[in-house]
Formats: C-alpha cells, structure tokens, sequence
C-alpha cells in the first residue's frame, strides 16, 4: 500500500434487492495504465464497474456496500456529489450512445455545456483535443456540423469515447467497448487505448481475453460476483495462482 | 367433401370474405366524406363555398348562414385549451416517466388514462355544476366589477359574467384534452432509450440536464404530433362545449359570454332545423369540421412518420 | 466550477418544483372530477334509480330504466358491427400485407381514427334514418359502430402481428388450408389481444352521446326494438343535466357514475386480457 492508487475498491458489495451482484471485492486501480476485467458472462464485472461512479445511483433497487476511492475519498462519502463524481470518472457503453438530435461537434461538448462553457473558441479547441484523441479528427473534421447518427458504428463509438474525454476525466470507464463492432473499428479503439494510458487512467470490461491480454497493464478475473484473481496482465495470463483463472484462460469453461 | 373444395375454394371464400368486409370499412370512409359533401351542396350553392366559410351571418329566421362565426369559436376554444393544457401534461407525463418512484408510476398513469376515457358528458356535467360556480363567483364577476370602475374599455370585451361562455368551455375543454394529451406525451417518453439517459448521466449532468438535453429532444416528434393530436380532439369536442358555451352564434364573441363551435352548433340545432337550407348549413358546418380535422391529422401523422424515419436527422 | 454548480443544482430543483406543480395542475382537478362523480352520483343509484320508467318533467322520482336498457341494446348492436368489420380489416392488413386493398384501408382507418364523432352521427343520419324516416337505435349503433371499427382493427392488425410466423408455418405443415390456419391457430393465439381492442372500443363508443342525437335521439318509454328511438345513458345524462329540476340533476350524475364504473370495467378487463 505504499504506492497511492488512482482508484481503489474496498469490499465493495452491491445488491440487486437482496441478491448480491458483486461480493466483497478489493480493486485497485493503477493511475494512467489499463486495468481490464475479465470473467463469463454475468459474473458482476459491469455490475462492478458501474459501482465505480455511481451509476447504480439511478436504478431504484439497487444497494452499493464498501468503499470507492477516488484519490483517496469515498466517492460514496455523505455530502460527495455523484454528480461530481461522474464528471471525474467518465464512462463509455458497449454500444455507441450519440445524442441523434445534435451534431457531431455538439455530441463532443456536451459535456463541457453541461457547466457553461459558451466561448465558441474555447468549445472549439476542446473538441478538436477530444476528437484527436479519440482518433476520429481527421475523418470528421470537415462535417463537424453533420449529424452524429450518420457516422459508422465504430465511428459513433469514437465519438462517444471523445465525447467521455472532452470534459477531461481523470479515469475512463469502459463497459465492453467494442463488443457491437466490426474488427477494423475494434483495432482502432485497442489502438487508441495505448495511446490513451499517457493521460488518463482507464478500467475495461471486456469478455474477449484476447483484448485484455493485449490493451491491458493489470488484469482482474471476477466468477460469479466475485473477484477471484488480480495481478499483473503478463502474469496473470501466464501464471495465474488460481486454478480456477487457470481453467478460464485455457478455454476449459465460460 | 373433397379435398380440394375444403383448400382451394375455402381459401378463395375466406380470403374473398375478409376483402369484402373490409372493403365495406373503406366504403364507409368513403360514405362520410360523401355524405358529407352531398348534404352541404345546397348550403354551397347558395352562398357559395368561401362565401359560407367567411360569411359572419347565422340567422335561421332570415336563412342566412355562414360558417365564421362557429369556425372562429372553434379556433379559439380549442388553440386556447391547447395553450393551458400543454405544459401540465408535459409535465405529468416528465413526472411519470422520469421522476416518480416506481411505486408510483402505474397508478398515476392508469389514473390519467382512466380520465382520458370518461366520456365528454361527464366533464360536461362536472363543468356545469362544480366548475362554473366558482368560474362566476371567483372570477368573472370579481373581474367585471373591477373593470367596470376601473377599465370601462374592457368590459365589452369581457362580456356577461354568467358562467356559461366561452371562458368556462374553454377551461373543461384544456381539463379535458391533458389526459389524452399526456399520455400521448408519456408514450413518446417512455420510447427513449435509457442508454441516452445513462450516457448523459455518465457525463455528469442533472436529472434536469438529462430531462432538457436528451429526453425531451429525443422525443420531440412524438410530443409534437400528440400535440396536434390533441389538438384535432380538441376541434371536434361536442358535449361538454355544448353544455358550457352557450351556445350563441352572433359575433363578436367575448371572453365570459356565450358563443358557439361547429361540433357544439351542429348538436344544438340539428334536431331542430326546419327548413332544408338550414340543415344543409348545418351538414357543411360539418364538412368544414371533417376538412379542419383531416389537416390536422394529417399533420400529425407526417409527423410520426417523420419520427419513425429515423430520428435526428437534423 | 462550484458557483455554476450551485446554479446548476438550483435550476435542477426548481424545475424538479415546476414538474411537480404542473403534475398537480393535472391530477387535482381530475381528482376532484372522479371525486364529485362519486360521491353525487352514489346518492342517487338507488333501486328506482334502475327498475323505473323516467318521471315526468318536474316530478320527483323515476329512474333510468329505458335509458340503461337502450345503452345495452344500442351498444351491443355497435360492438357487433364494430367487430366483425373491424377484426375482418385487421385480419386482412396483418395476414394478406401484400392485398392492394391494404394502403387505402390503413389510410382510411387512420383517417377514421381522427374524426370528431359528431360526424360519424351526421353519416348514420344520412345513412339510416333519412331513408326509414325516423330515428332509431339502430341508428345510433351504425354511429357508434363506425367511432369504434378503427380501435378494434387497429388492435387486432397489431396483436395478429405479434403471432409467430412459425405457428402459421407449422399449421400449413400440417396440410391444413391458410384459411383453417388463420381461424384455428392464428386467431384463437390473439384472441386475448382482439378482445382487449374489442373492450376498448366499446369504452370509447358507451360513453359518447354526441353521434347519438340525431340518430337514436333520446325515448323516454322503455323499448327493446332498435328500429325504434332509444335512449341512451350519455344521451338521458346531457338531456338531465341542460334541465332546470333538480331531481334531474341527481339522476345524472348518478348516469355519470354509472357510466364511469363501466368505463373503468371495460378498461379494466382490457386490461386483464391482454396480460393473458
């Protein structure tokens, strides 16, 4: 504990009435490096990370237990804002969200709207930043103004990915970012991740260990809401501790 | 019986039955419309088609007829019910959808439904007893009082403060048109996909930046063509309008006393139209009732069909 | 950051206070209508109130009995005619989509949909009593019955729909003819769905008094003949409620409450049967 993490979970549980999604588990999170999470289907990874900011706050039903750390605060501290929270901790979908009823420049900032950013130069100079970044300037640059549902599926998820950073979150939530995409656009956003880690610090669900194995610096196996292993990616995936992240790895189940 | 009567001619029979009838369901369509234009044609000779649309004169004595005067009671009641109702039933329909807590939600979208349905005779009775009291004695005479010291200017504008007029028609009229403009709205609403609430939410907006920015643009179409919906309900309004209005054809309106609609004159009068120019008035009255509704559903419905062509395309 | 903050969390709650205010603008008064209709209306169901013949002007007592009598034959003659045009036009626009008959019908029954039923009474006029040469409830059901025929084949072309195509495709795999398949499989499976249509048809069509005032027009002697005038509770409500006695007056609203809980029964059991 020597080393202060970006985001640390403590025991967090979180229930779904009384069934428990996600049982006890101690998280932590490595400033600027990719931190993946991996496990079958429903075994409470993106019940997980939808815990990390807040989002669980909007569904009625739903108990969170533990602690999140955000720079060492409990984001779920009485008197924290999730409001506040969400805008430090960002988040992008498994499938592409574009607002349709605004233009791909207005999807970009709508974030930085939300506090009343109005200066067209400064709204104009954050877009092109997020957009670089997301790797998508060059495609859109000369129809800023077009409509966002006339993108591709893998370029609308790169708008939402630009859309997430523009208002500069200090960590990126991915929830099975490329699942609805087609390979090209994939290698893209793995592509994008590398470049990402420099300046922000990203936790991604994926159900692909290929993906995890190669966008990902730390690794964390969950089984039926629990997580069982957590470690470097390279050890992980070849040294696993647990015979049972031994048996997921090598294809035996899930 | 053999097989191929039991296949080939029941299939051909039933196939034949189900056009049939429902050929008779077009053919109505068709009826009304002709009907409609066939019953108006002596009014139409007479005074001639725009002559008795602008025509100010309804005097079943002197045979003198012109649809003015109801067409104009009828703009008026029903944009003014529009106005009054749109904002409550917007926001009963954002409340239901958006913030009631989930215990919540269905008994006051089924009450709200249940208010949309109970008939206009109803609202009538209900307006005429408990809602026009209070209209007279809180509101109109107080008012017409004040004017008459205070702003004599006004009080022809104002009008007799009876109760029954075009003030209390219009206030049942917008009471009854916010169920049923609500929960058209509530159904556009409830079509916006939580991934567009959570993705706004994930950007650390309010529930009102989520309500403003995403919601509502996402489902404006439908909001708008429930909108004109209402609206076209609002137009054709018979019972409680005839209950309330008063039923008095003469021009210039005002805003307590007595006036008249289409769909309100046609049921004061028709029964007692004695002569056959009356009642072909009377049937182009409601001809002109059939075109006004027409356009309005017509501009809702390419409204909706705009909506479902994919949305945002703008 | 933390004053646009504050003025972001202001606005949010001022208008989390105007949706509530504009919530309360519609339920209270709407509260206060199924509250009067209530509590007026249950002092004046009583026995009389459903087994006698109407007073005459100005004297205490009578009942409703034509009026209740004429609303179940006039109805019941409406839902029928409703039902078998309009199941017929759902059938065809959800099992024959390629049928050319099918743009016009569904622009005809969107049309429909949309009219003021007052018009569908100046229709019935012109249709049926000008050519019998007097009112009658049969009259009023062909009214009725043209209000309701859009409801009902909008609800069964939408349910039909939802029937899987594999029911229709084992059926024919059985040999039997598409017409057996449509009768015997597709529609018992939406049966639930064309009744819900059905009932809320009938909502609508029960409680409407306008398209019935120059059609069954109103008959103050208890008649079960449809070729004859028939009154109607929405028809005896509007005629009580414009009176000048009193005793009239309560009697009304005893109709509105009547009509009211028939209103919600038939919703309700819309209801019921489209979760079945």
């Amino acid at each position: 504990m020597s080393q202060p993490y970006r985001m640390e979970t403590q025991n967090l549980s979180v229930y779904y009435g009384k069934h428990p999604g996600v049982r006890g588990v101690s998280l932590p999170v490595h400033d600027r490096r990719v931190t993946a999470l991996i496990g079958p289907s429903g075994c409470g990874k993106t019940t997980f990370l939808r815990a990390l900011n807040r989002m669980h706050d909007l569904t009625p039903g739903v108990r969170v237990e533990g602690r999140v750390l955000l720079d060492g605060e409990d984001v779920y501290a009485p008197g924290v804002d999730p409001v506040v929270v969400r805008r430090r901790v960002g988040m992008v979908f498994q499938r592409p969200t574009p607002f349709p009823t605004m233009s791909i420049f207005e999807n970009v900032v709508a974030g930085l709207r939300l506090v009343g950013v109005r200066d067209r130069r400064v709204l104009g100079q954050a877009a092109e930043r997020a957009l670089r970044m997301a790797a998508l300037w060059d495609e859109v640059k000369d129809r800023l103004h077009a409509p966002a549902v006339d993108l591709s599926g893998g370029q609308q998820q790169r708008l939402s990915i630009a859309r997430a950073l523009a208002v500069e979150p200090e960590v990126l939530l991915m929830d099975e970012p490329t699942s609805a995409l087609d390979p090209i656009s994939t290698q893209a956003i793995e592509d994008l991740l590398t470049e990402l880690k420099n300046s922000v610090t990203i936790v991604i669900v994926t159900h692909n260990m290929q993906q995890a194995a190669r966008v990902s610096d730390y690794t964390a196996f969950f089984l039926d809401g629990e997580m069982v292993e957590f470690d470097a990616t390279d050890r992980l995936f070849t040294n696993p501790a647990d015979p049972r992240t031994e048996a997921y790895i090598t294809g035996r189940f899930g | 019986m053999p097989d191929w009567i039991y296949r080939r001619l029941g299939d051909r029979l039933f196939a034949a039955l189900v056009v049939f009838l429902a050929l008779g369901v077009v053919a109505a369509a068709l009826l009304v419309a002709l009907v409609l234009y066939q019953g108006s044609a002596l009014a139409f000779r007479t005074f001639g088609f725009f002559g008795f649309l602008t025509s100010q004169a309804w005097d079943a004595v002197r045979g003198q007829f012109g649809a003015w005067p109801p067409l104009a009671g009828t703009l008026i009641t029903a944009s003014a019910a529009l106005l009054l109702a749109f904002f409550p039933a917007l926001a009963a329909a954002i409340y239901v959808v958006e913030y009631a807590p989930r215990w919540l939600k269905e008994p006051v979208a089924y009450l709200i439904d249940l208010l949309a349905a109970l008939p206009s005779v109803v609202y009538g009775l209900w307006g005429l007893f408990v809602l026009v009291p209070p209209v007279r004695d809180g509101l109109e005479r107080p008012l017409f009082t004040w004017a008459a010291v205070h702003a004599p200017a006004l009080v022809p504008l104002l009008g007799p403060p009876t109760g029954i007029g075009l003030l209390s028609a219009t206030l049942v009229l917008a009471l009854m048109i916010v169920p049923y403009a609500s929960s058209l709205a509530r159904d556009a609403l409830a079509l916006v996909p939580q991934s567009q609430r959570e993705a706004m939410f994930a950007l650390g907006a309010t529930r009102w930046e989520v309500v403003r920015r995403v919601v509502i643009p996402y489902a404006r179409a439908g909001i708008f063509s429930g909108v004109v919906l209402a609206l076209a309900r609002a137009l054709g309004e018979t019972m409680a309008v005839t209950m309330l209005i008063g039923n008095a054809v003469n021009l210039p309106y005002t805003v307590f006393g007595p006036a008249a609609t289409m769909a309100s004159l046609i049921a004061n009068e028709f029964t007692e139209a004695d002569t056959d120019l009356h009642l072909s008035a009377l049937i182009a009255v409601g001809f002109v009732l059939l075109l006004l509704s027409l356009l309005t559903n017509l501009v809702a419905g390419w409204m909706l069909r705009r909506l479902a062509r994919g949305e945002g395309r703008r | 950051m933390n004053r646009t903050l504050r003025r972001r969390y202001l606005r949010d709650r001022v208008m989390v206070g105007l949706v509530g205010l504009g919530t309360a603008a519609v339920l209270v008064p709407l509260f206060f209508i199924l509250y009067y209709v209530l509590v007026q209306g249950i002092g004046a169901l009583d026995l009389a109130f459903f087994t006698r013949p109407p007073a005459p002007p100005g004297e205490t007592g009578g009942g409703m009995l034509p009026a209740i009598a004429g609303s179940l034959v006039v109805d019941t003659l409406a839902l029928l005619m409703a039902a078998v045009f309009g199941v017929a036009a759902g059938v065809l626009l959800a099992e024959y989509p390629d049928h050319p008959l099918n743009p016009p019908l569904r622009l005809v029954v969107d049309v429909m949909a949309g009219l003021p039923a007052i018009l569908m009474g100046l229709v019935a006029f012109a249709l049926v009593v000008r050519p019998m040469g007097h009112f009658s409830g049969l009259s009023g059901s062909v009214a009725l019955a043209l209000l309701m025929i859009p409801i009902v084949t909008r609800a069964t072309e939408g349910v039909l729909k939802l029937v899987p195509w594999e029911l229709t495709e084992a059926g024919l795999a059985l040999g039997l003819p598409r017409w057996r398949v449509i009768v015997n499989l597709v529609l018992p499976a939406a049966r639930g769905g064309i009744l819900t249509g059905l009932m809320l048809s009938l909502a609508r069509g029960a409680g409407e008094a306008a398209p019935l005032l120059f059609t069954a027009f109103g008959n103050p002697y208890l008649t079960a003949n449809p070729l004859e005038p028939m009154d109607t509770l929405p028809l005896k409500l509007y005629v009580y409620a414009i009176s000048p006695y009193p005793d009239w007056h309560r009697q009304a609203w005893g109709a509105a409450l009547l009509l009211a809980a028939a209103i919600m029964a038939a919703s309700y059991l819309a209801r019921r049967a489209f979760r079945r």
